[in-house]
């Protein structure tokens, strides 16, 4: 299954497309298809490069939103209108069609069970890709260690993977709370606005020893998080933080 | 292996202006925000309990108050820097002290540096790519002070490689006589970071 480190030489793959699923009106998940996909541990990403007829490349960075798996792995893609690769991935690329990709990717913003719980993980827009990885091997390997999922979407129709989280949370130990920070339907009894330290607080729950967060989105969402969870108490080590989706030119 | 694939349909976004043609680096593209990347919490170090050390390898070492590391002469840069995933910010202006006036006078034998900062992020570097010009301790951008989330009050600025070597909350360098991986590393990213070389992870 997953490697713990990264082997020699990071080299690039063809993988192929082998379905599409849309996820909200923004975001895609592409399932690829790879003999030499190594596996990864849940939090990792990988870099997708497309070229063109004249060589001209770009490259981009994507979370890996499925659970580990070799030969085989999920990317959530998030469409940004200007872009110049997103726009690609989601649209233009048709099942059965391959792209380069290496990986993968980062060995900090990783969770498997070994490193413990309770689990606190929180996510802003498709910065939940991540995290969803960790959600689906958590329920793989039957893991009880007590998760809560804070997952920050503009609207109803903007939660990613939203029929699997309600599924997931039926389990055991996990506790999904979502906010819907733009507009919300007229009989949502959630959160309405932006994550605050009210909100992390009542998801942190109560401070046991070895928690742990992780924490992906926008840099505003992110930077805000991580400083009200070491004000909670949070030990800075056991925060980790993954700033996630478009820059201006970016995608 | 996968050297002469084309994706079917894609054209990509031209480098349509000449003037910045050569200034991208290979699998590089260029915004105009400033993206945070750091793999923990911000942190914090009040002014009043700040300092700057060089240590290790060195006779003698140092140590600067934030208020004596100010007083030093420094100087503002223009430069291109080149974060490893994949976006490039052209001529951004930093204000710094050259680590050749922090070295000024140093002896050592050492020919690494592992730098140091406030939530433990290290980085290490060829003591030759911290000399001659290439490298300042940066507190100001763009005219201001530091934001804490892009490294302030201090951080490494060394725009030749990769910008996870410009570590931010930089507390210090540590010279050693032989080369010890830091963070990002140890965790399979390259050594050195040449964005020229696209020396983005191990073997590249």
């Amino acid at each position: 299954m997953a490697r713990t480190a990264i082997p020699g030489r990071l080299g690039w793959q063809l993988a192929r497309l082998v379905g599409k699923h849309t996820e909200t009106p923004r975001a895609v998940s592409l399932r690829l298809e790879s003999e030499d996909w190594p596996g990864h541990l849940p939090g990792q990403h990988v870099d997708v490069r497309l070229t063109a007829e004249d060589g001209y490349q770009a490259q981009r960075s994507y979370s890996i939103a499925s659970a580990p798996a070799a030969g085989s792995l999920d990317l959530t893609v998030e469409e940004i209108s200007d872009g110049e690769v997103s726009p690609y991935l989601t649209e233009e690329l048709r099942s059965g069609e391959r792209l380069e990709l290496r990986g993968p990717i980062g060995g900090y913003f990783t969770w498997t069970e070994a490193d413990g719980g309770p689990l606190l993980l929180v996510g802003g827009g498709s910065g939940v890709a991540p995290l969803m990885s960790m959600l689906r091997y958590r329920t793989a390997i039957d893991s009880d260690v007590p998760t809560t999922l804070l997952y920050s979407s503009r609207s109803w129709d903007e939660i990613i993977y939203r029929e699997e989280l309600d599924r997931l949370s039926a389990g055991p130990a996990l506790r999904v709370i979502h906010t819907l920070t733009r507009s919300h339907p007229d009989d949502w009894d959630g959160y309405t606005r932006r994550i605050d330290a009210t909100m992390l607080e009542d998801a942190a729950g109560e401070p046991e020893p070895g928690r742990l967060a992780y924490v992906c989105g926008p840099t505003q969402l992110v930077e805000n998080v991580a400083n009200n969870l070491v004000r909670l108490g949070y030990p800075t080590g056991r925060v980790k933080t993954e700033r996630f989706g478009p820059t201006g030119a970016g995608g | 292996m996968a050297g002469n694939f084309i994706s079917r349909g894609f054209r990509g976004r031209r480098r349509e202006d000449p003037t910045v043609a050569g200034r991208v680096p290979p699998g590089q593209y260029l915004t105009p925000d400033f993206p945070v990347l750091s793999a923990g919490p911000t942190p914090r170090t009040p002014l009043a309990q700040w300092d700057f050390t060089v240590r290790g390898a060195v006779q003698p070492s140092r140590r600067w108050t934030w208020d004596e590391f100010r007083a030093l002469p420094s100087e503002t840069v223009t430069v291109d820097i080149h974060c490893v995933t994949k976006w490039s910010k052209l001529d951004t202006v930093w204000e710094g002290v050259a680590i050749d006036t922090l070295l000024d006078g140093v002896e050592t034998d050492g020919a690494y540096v592992t730098a140091f900062c406030d939530g433990g992020y290290t980085t290490n570097l060829p003591l030759a790519d911290l000399r001659g010009g290439k490298a300042w301790v940066a507190f100001a951008y763009g005219g201001a002070p530091l934001a804490p989330e892009h490294g302030g009050p201090a951080r490494l600025l060394v725009p030749h490689l990769y910008f996870w070597k410009s570590a931010k909350w930089v507390r210090g360098i540590e010279i050693t006589p032989r080369d010890r991986p830091g963070f990002w590393e140890s965790l399979g990213y390259h050594d050195y970071g040449d964005p020229w070389r696209e020396q983005r992870y191990q073997g590249d």
